[in-house]
C-alpha cells in the first residue's frame, strides 16, 4: 500500500470532470471507428433499425450509449467497498478477453478433446522441468552470490564470469550450446535434462543479483551481533540474514520464476514435449492453430497466477515481523 | 545526552529502586560466578588482558599501545571524544576487528589471525551495542533462546526457562513474545543486554548503550547496567553516562587519539584530572 493520507478526498470516478472527460475519450475513439458491423450494431437494432442502414446517426448514436454505459459503470463501482470494486473490474476485464477470444470463432469440441492430454504431458513435463530448473537455480544462485561477497578472489571472478556469461548470451542459444555443444566434449545429454541445465544456469545467474542485493542490504550490525554472539559464518546466513533478506528477495524472486516458467516453452526446440510444442504440433496439421495457442496461453496464466498466489502469501508471511 | 545525565543523577539521588532489582536478581548470577572460578583459577582472574595493543584501519593508526587488563567482577568505564578508539577497543576484545600488534587474551585464550576458537571467546564475551541490534524477525524470546540454542546445545526447554529468567530480570517478561519492532528503544537495549546474559558470558562489553536513546529511555538501561554491576558482573562499558561512572565503575580511562591517556579510580578522575586532554574533555561533557 501506498502512503494514505487521513484527510479523504472524493472519489475520482465521481468527479464530474473526470466522468465527463473519460466519457468525451471514449465517445471520440468508438466514432473513430465504424462499430456499425458488429455485435453492438446489433444490440442497437430496436433504437437505430437495420444497422447496416442507419449510416451516421447509428455511428454516433452507437458511440454515445457505450459512453453512458461505461460512465455509468465506472461511476457504480466508485460507490463499492474496496474488495468489491476489485472483484467486480477484475470480472469485467475477463468478460471483455474472452469476448475478444470469441471472435476467433474458436472450436470448443477441439479444445476439450485435446485439453486432457495437453495437461497430462504438456503441463506436467512444463512443471516438471520448470520446478527442478527452479530448485537448481535457487541453490546456484545462492553459492554465487557468497562467492560474489566473498573477499576470495578465485570464487569472485568463478561467479562473476558465470553471472555475466549466463546473463549476456539469449536463452535460446544457450540451450542449444548446451544440447549441441557438450557432445562435441563426449558428453551426451537427453533433451530434457539439457533443458533443465540450460534454464538452471541462466535463472541461476539472475538470482545471484537478487540475493546478492538481498544479502547486502542487511544491515552491518546484524552480523555483528550474530558473530558477537559466537554464530558462525553458516549458522549466521542461515538463521539471521537469510531469514531477513527474503522479504527484499520474494518479490524479484517472482518475477524470475513466471517468467522462467514461460521460458521453459524454449526446450521446445529440443524436441521435449512441453505444453508450446504439444500445442504447436497439435495445431498444425489440423488447423486449428488458434484454438491450441489460445488454450496455452491460458494454462500458462493459471500457472502464474499459482505462482503469484504463492509469492503473496510468502510476503505476507515475511511481513509478520514488520508489524507495529 | 546531558538530559539523560541529569536525569540519571537524579535517579541516582532517590536511587534505591536499582539496589532492590539487585537484591532480587543476585540468586540468578550465582551460576555465571561458578563458571568464571573453574575458568580463572588458570589465569589468577585476569578475564581480559591487553598489552601494547595497536590496531590501523589501512594506514590510519586507531589504536596506539594500549594496555588494560580487566580482573573478574571489575567495572571498568571507558570515556572519551568521537574518534578516539574507544569502539575499537572493545570490539577487539572479542575480535569483530583484528589488532595488528600486541597481545590480547581473553579468559586464558589469546587472540590471533589463525586462532580456530573464536567461538569459545565470543560465547563468554557479551556485547551490547548503541543500536540494539536485535534480530528484527524472531521474537524477543528466541533472541534469547537463539544463542543457547544454536551455540551451546541446551534444550529449548532450558533455554527458554533461561531466556525468561534473564527477561524477567531486566523487568520486561511480559514483552517476551513481540517483536522487536514493537518495542521501545529502551525496552530494545534491555532485551540486548539479556541476550548477551542469556549466554552467561564472563565479561560484558557494552558500546555506548544509551547514546541512542530518548533521554527518559536512558534510566531505565543505566539501571539494569547498575544491577548487573552489583551482581558482580565483569563490565567494560564505553559511556559519555558521567553519573553511571561515578556510582559503578571502579575505574575510569580516558582515551584520545587511539591512546589510553588517563586512568583512575572514578573520584580521582572527576575531581582532579592530570591531563589537560582530560580536563578539557570533562569541561565539555559536564558544562551544561
Ligand atoms: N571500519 C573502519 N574503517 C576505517 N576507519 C575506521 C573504521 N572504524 C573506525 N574507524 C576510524 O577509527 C577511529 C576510531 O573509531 P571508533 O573506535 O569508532 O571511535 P569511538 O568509538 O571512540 O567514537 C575513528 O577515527 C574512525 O574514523
Ligand atoms: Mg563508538
Amino acid at each position: 500500500m501506498l502512503y494514505q493520507d487521513t484527510v479523504e478526498s472524493e472519489v475520482l470516478v465521481h468527479r464530474p470532470w473526470f466522468v465527463a472527460s473519460i466519457f468525451g475519450v471514449v465517445f471520440a475513439i468508438c466514432l473513430m471507428f465504424n462499430l456499425v458491423g458488429t455485435t453492438f450494431g446489433e444490440l442497437m437494432r430496436p433504437v437505430i433499425g437495420d444497422p447496416l442502414q442507419s449510416g451516421v446517426y447509428g455511428r454516433f448514436a452507437i458511440a454515445f450509449v457505450i459512453g453512458v454505459t461505461f460512465c455509468l459503470n465506472i461511476v457504480l463501482i466508485g460507490f463499492a467497498p474496496l474488495k468489491a470494486q476489485i472483484g467486480i473490474v477484475w470480472i469485467e476485464l475477463l468478460t471483455l478477453f474472452l469476448a475478444f477470444f470469441k471472435a476467433f470463432n474458436l472450436s470448443l469440441p477441439f479444445i476439450w478433446e485435446n485439453l486432457p492430454y495437453l495437461i497430462t504431458q504438456g503441463v506436467v513435463t512444463t512443471i516438471y522441468v520448470s520446478a527442478v530448473s527452479l530448485v537448481c537455480a535457487s541453490v546456484i544462485a545462492i553459492i554465487a552470490a557468497i562467492a560474489k561477497l566473498s573477499s576470495n578472489g578465485f570464487a569472485y571472478a568463478i561467479a562473476s564470469f558465470y553471472t555475466s556469461f549466463f546473463r549476456g548470451l539469449p536463452l535460446l542459444i544457450q540451450i542449444y550450446l548446451i544440447y549441441l555443444g557438450l557432445p562435441q566434449l563426449g558428453i551426451v545429454i537427453n533433451a530434457v535434462p539439457s533443458g533443465i541445465l540450460a534454464l538452471s544456469l541462466c535463472v541461476g545467474a539472475y538470482m545471484t543479483e537478487i540475493f546478492r542485493a538481498g544479502i547486502q542490504s542487511i544491515d552491518r550490525g546484524q552480523w555483528e551481533a550474530s558473530r558477537s554472539i559466537g554464530f558462525g559464518f553458516g549458522l549466521t546466513m542461515r538463521r539471521i540474514i537469510l531469514p531477513q533478506a527474503l522479504p527484499v528477495i520474494i518479490p524479484p524472486m517472482g518475477n524470475t520464476f513466471i517468467s522462467m516458467l514461460k521460458d521453459s516453452s524454449l526446450v521446445s526446440v529440443l524436441g521435449v514435449w512441453e505444453l508450446t510444442f504439444l500445442a504447436r504440433t497439435i495445431g498444425q496439421p489440423t488447423f486449428h492453430h488458434m484454438e491450441m495457442l489460445i488454450t496455452a496461453a491460458m494454462i500458462y496464466w493459471i500457472m502464474s497466477a499459482c505462482l503469484e498466489v504463492a509469492q503473496s502469501r510468502l510476503e505476507r508471511h515475511y511481513a509478520r515481523s514488520k508489524a507495529r | 545526552m546531558t538530559a539523560g545525565l541529569k536525569s540519571h543523577l537524579k535517579g541516582l539521588d532517590s536511587g534505591d529502586s536499582s539496589q532492590a532489582i539487585g537484591n532480587v536478581l543476585r540468586e540468578s548470577l550465582s551460576s555465571q560466578e561458578s563458571f568464571s572460578q573453574k575458568h580463572g583459577s588458570m589465569s589468577a582472574d585476569i578475564i581480559i588482558e591487553a598489552t601494547n595493543v595497536s590496531k590501523w584501519y589501512g594506514t590510519f593508526r586507531a589504536l596506539t599501545d594500549v594496555n588494560l587488563t580487566v580482573r573478574k567482577g571489575e567495572r571498568i568505564v571507558i570515556c572519551g571524544p568521537s574518534g578516539s578508539g574507544k569502539s575499537t577497543l572493545i570490539r577487539c576484545f572479542n575480535r569483530l576487528e583484528a589488532h595488528q600488534k600486541g597481545e590480547i587474551t581473553v579468559n586464558g585464550i589469546r587472540l590471533h589471525n589463525k586462532m580456530r576458537n573464536v567461538t569459545e571467546v565470543r560465547k563468554n564475551v557479551g556485547m551490547v551495542f548503541q543500536h540494539f541490534n536485535l534480530f528484527p524477525h524472531m521474537t524477543v524470546l528466541m533472541n534469547c533462546m537463539a544463542g543457547p540454542m544454536w551455540i551451546k546445545g541446551v534444550p529449548e526447554a532450558q533455554a527458554k526457562k533461561t531466556a525468561l529468567k534473564f527477561l524477567e530480570r531486566v523487568r520486561i517478561p511480559e514483552q517476551a513474545n513481540k517483536y522487536p519492532v514493537q518495542l521501545s528503544g529502551g525496552q530494545q537495549q534491555r532485551v540486548a543486554i539479556a541476550r548477551s546474559l542469556c549466554m552467561e558470558p564472563a565479561v560484558m562489553l557494552f558500546d555506548e548503550p544509551t547514546s541512542a536513546l530518548d533521554p527518559e529511555m536512558v534510566s531505565e538501561v543505566l539501571d539494569t547496567m547498575t544491577s548487573l554491576a552489583s551482581d558482580g558482573m565483569t563490565m567494560v562499558c564505553v559511556t559519555h553516562e558521567m553519573g553511571f561512572a561515578r556510582a559503578v565503575a571502579d575505574r575510569v580511562i580516558f582515551m584520545d587519539w587511539g591512546q589510553i591517556v588517563e586512568e583512575g579510580n572514578p573520584n580521582d578522575f572527576f575531581t582532579n584530572p592530570q591531563h589537560e586532554r582530560t580536563k578539557l574533555f570533562l569541561s565539555q561533557i559536564l558544562r551544561h
